[in-house]
């Protein structure tokens, strides 16, 4: 009994975590037919979508990977530009909204995954602080070149242009239009994202995190998390699953950027600055490094807190403040662990009982 | 146990070994640290199948030896043949699919992970499935997890440690955690297990038990056991051949007869006369 009760600890987890996910959109889908749900709450839906792929993803980096990323935004952003490029670019050939979505989506994963190793080149050689002021400044580098990045499109193809002065420098044929306009951003985005298409993609995340950590590839990421000279020891390849979990990670990052992007008609560079990947470390470590419904939960709950404490005004992010400052103090307080800790001791001492 | 045989002019092996390539050589092995030499001129042989032991007072180099084998430090001189191979320029991850296995005098498990994953991780390289057939849990997954499963149960049963499969390795007693790192270490297949110092902080009849579990290893595996250990009952109760190190050179070589008998071995490591 014990014994199969221990081998379906992470399978429970798993199913438990995915419950969670179907749940949450049953209910809210409920609500939105019903009504119950306000417009605002609505509007938030698909950011809250984006935001827990983001810390999902975000805990792949620091929770199994064991490495503190402080530039995720800026893999998000990648995904998000590239993402309405391919989207404005398919818009002739793909004229289904939910292919179009998927593929851009993909597309942004993709332009993400491949920044990911480049930069994953010189950062995972770093290690600790070291590494976390690393990527903290290619979020940055990542949000500059966008700022100054303009992307055409007309009857030609796509034209690209670098520290122009204006869109129209690009030359562009009658009737190409501006995707991305350097720090202007891009605007007239085509508004693809649904909630359904982000609760997809919150499964589709939770799927892919979820098996690779169970799997080989898993175990040796977090083998050398746990300790680096034991696991080369044993012949695994450290540099390798660094760079898998990295990947995969800004990959993840950018799809959800592109959902994020695509949910509004307007969206510039600096929407994914550093105060974005530091929100996004704040859900993951608040959530529980490792944790993925924590994560969920945590990136959920945190992005419709400001919105419940409209009513607070000027106060509000004041007020956000010292909601999380508590929280944090509560679930790290000692005190408040061991009262946890009793009732779930207890509720086993009852299952025992029952048992016998 | 067999005889040993000179091999060449210092170096002995078991007597069964005699016709097979030496599973470890090193010749003329040495390394600096700045000005200081940690260990010069170290010549040794193993058999295959031999159980080894590497002695010497405290900072004498042993653990170095074994950084140097397992190359977390690469050698200033000297070659060191793994199974006739020349193991230079090879990292320690190269050297261990090469077939040389450790493990640490300050443990090194991952603590946060079950027993069964630390074992599934040495495993690593004999499940040669992919991130997608991972992902994508394809049939070669499942395939390869349940042998990997098995394979693991199996490999803890040696020490009696298939009920602590799901336990995690961090909270396992001292003892228990000091095995599963040799479990660990056999887990990659390899042609010599390294043991720094398996016994310490193990009682009489725990250690007497892990005498005849590495006993055990070398006859189910056909494999060398090279070992780091302070306790003596171990050393000559187990050891075939033994190494005595001091100052990062060695010695003295022989038996555990000779070893014991050995002038400046008495002088250097077993204190005085009347105590050997």
């Amino acid at each position: 009994m014990t014994k199969s009760r221990r081998l379906t600890k992470t399978t429970r987890s798993s199913i438990f975590t995915y419950g969670l996910v179907i749940t949450a959109y049953v209910i809210l889908q409920i609500m939105i037919l019903t009504g119950a749900l306000s417009s605002s709450m609505q509007g938030l839906l698909v950011p809250i979508c984006a935001y827990v792929v983001m810390a999902i993803s975000l805990n792949l980096t620091v929770g199994i990977l064991g490495e503190l990323s402080l530039g995720h935004a800026g893999f998000m952003s990648v995904g998000a530009f590239s993402g309405v490029v391919a989207a404005v670019g398919l818009a002739n050939a793909v004229p289904g909204a939910g292919l179009r979505l998927a593929l851009a989506m993909l597309i942004g994963a993709l332009c993400a995954a491949v920044m990911g190793f480049l930069i994953g080149i010189p950062v995972l050689r770093l290690k600790g602080d070291y590494l976390a002021i690393v990527t903290l400044a290619f979020g940055e580098i990542i949000k500059s070149i966008l700022n100054n990045l303009y992307v055409g499109i007309d009857g030609s193809g796509l034209h690209f242009g670098m520290l122009l002065t204006g869109a129209d420098q690009l030359g562009l044929q009658n009737g190409g239009k501006v995707v991305i306009g350097g720090a202007m951003g891009i605007s007239n985005i085509p508004q693809l994202s649904s909630f359904t298409a982000g609760f997809l993609l919150i499964l589709v995340t939770l799927f892919i995190v979820l098996n690779l950590i169970h799997s080989r590839s898993g175990r040796a990421i977090m083998a050398q998390r746990d300790n680096r000279i034991a696991a080369e020891s044993v012949g695994i390849n450290v540099t390798k699953y660094k760079m898998m979990a990295f990947v995969v990670s800004a990959a993840l990052a950018g799809a959800a950027g592109t959902l994020f992007a695509m949910n509004f008609s307007t969206i510039v560079a600096n929407k994914f600055d550093f105060n974005t990947s530091i929100l996004i470390l704040v859900f993951v470590v608040l959530g529980g490094l490792g944790n993925m419904w924590g994560s969920i939960l945590s990136a959920a709950a945190l992005t419709i807190l400001p919105e419940l404490l409209r009513k607070f005004s000027n106060y509000r992010m004041l007020v956000y403040a010292i909601v999380l400052i508590l929280v944090m103090l509560a679930t790290n307080s000692p005190s408040v662990r061991l009262f946890f800790m009793r009732l779930r001791g207890r509720k086993k001492a009852e299952e025992g009982a029952k048992n016998e | 146990m067999s005889n040993m045989i000179p091999v060449k002019s210092d170096a002995i092996i078991p007597e069964r070994d005699a016709d097979k390539t030496p599973i470890l050589e090193c010749i003329g092995l040495g390394i600096d640290f700045g000005g200081l030499t940690a260990v010069d001129n170290f010549n040794l042989t193993i058999g295959r199948t031999e159980i080894a032991g590497l002695i010497g007072p405290n900072g004498a180099g042993k653990t170095t030896v074994f950084n140097l084998l397992t190359k977390v430090y690469q050698p200033t001189r000297g070659t060191i043949l793994l199974n006739g191979i020349d193991t230079h320029g090879m990292s320690t991850v190269k050297v261990n699919q090469a077939g040389i296995a450790r493990t640490f005098q300050n443990i090194r498990l991952f603590s946060t992970l079950s027993v069964e994953d630390n074992v599934k991780i040495g495993l690593h390289n004999q499940m040669p499935y992919s991130m997608w057939s991972g992902i994508f849990r394809l049939p070669k997954y499942w395939k390869t997890e349940k042998m990997a499963h098995e394979k693991a149960l199996e490999l803890l049963s040696i020490f009696d440690m298939q009920d602590l499969a799901g336990h995690q390795a961090g909270s396992l007693p001292y003892g228990a955690q000091r095995r599963l790192e040799i479990v660990r270490a056999l887990a990659t297949n390899p042609g010599i297990l390294l043991l720094d110092e398996p016994a310490a902080g193990m009682n009489p009849s725990e250690t007497a038990e892990l005498m005849d579990n590495i006993r055990k290893i070398r006859d189910m595996f056909h494999i060398a056991v090279m070992l780091i250990e302070h306790d003596m009952n171990l050393v000559m109760g187990i050891c075939e051949g033994i190494c005595v190190l001091n100052y990062g050179r060695i010695i003295a070589k022989g038996t555990p007869e000779e070893i014991q008998t050995n002038p400046a071995v008495i002088e250097a490591y077993l204190g005085k006369k009347k105590e050997a």
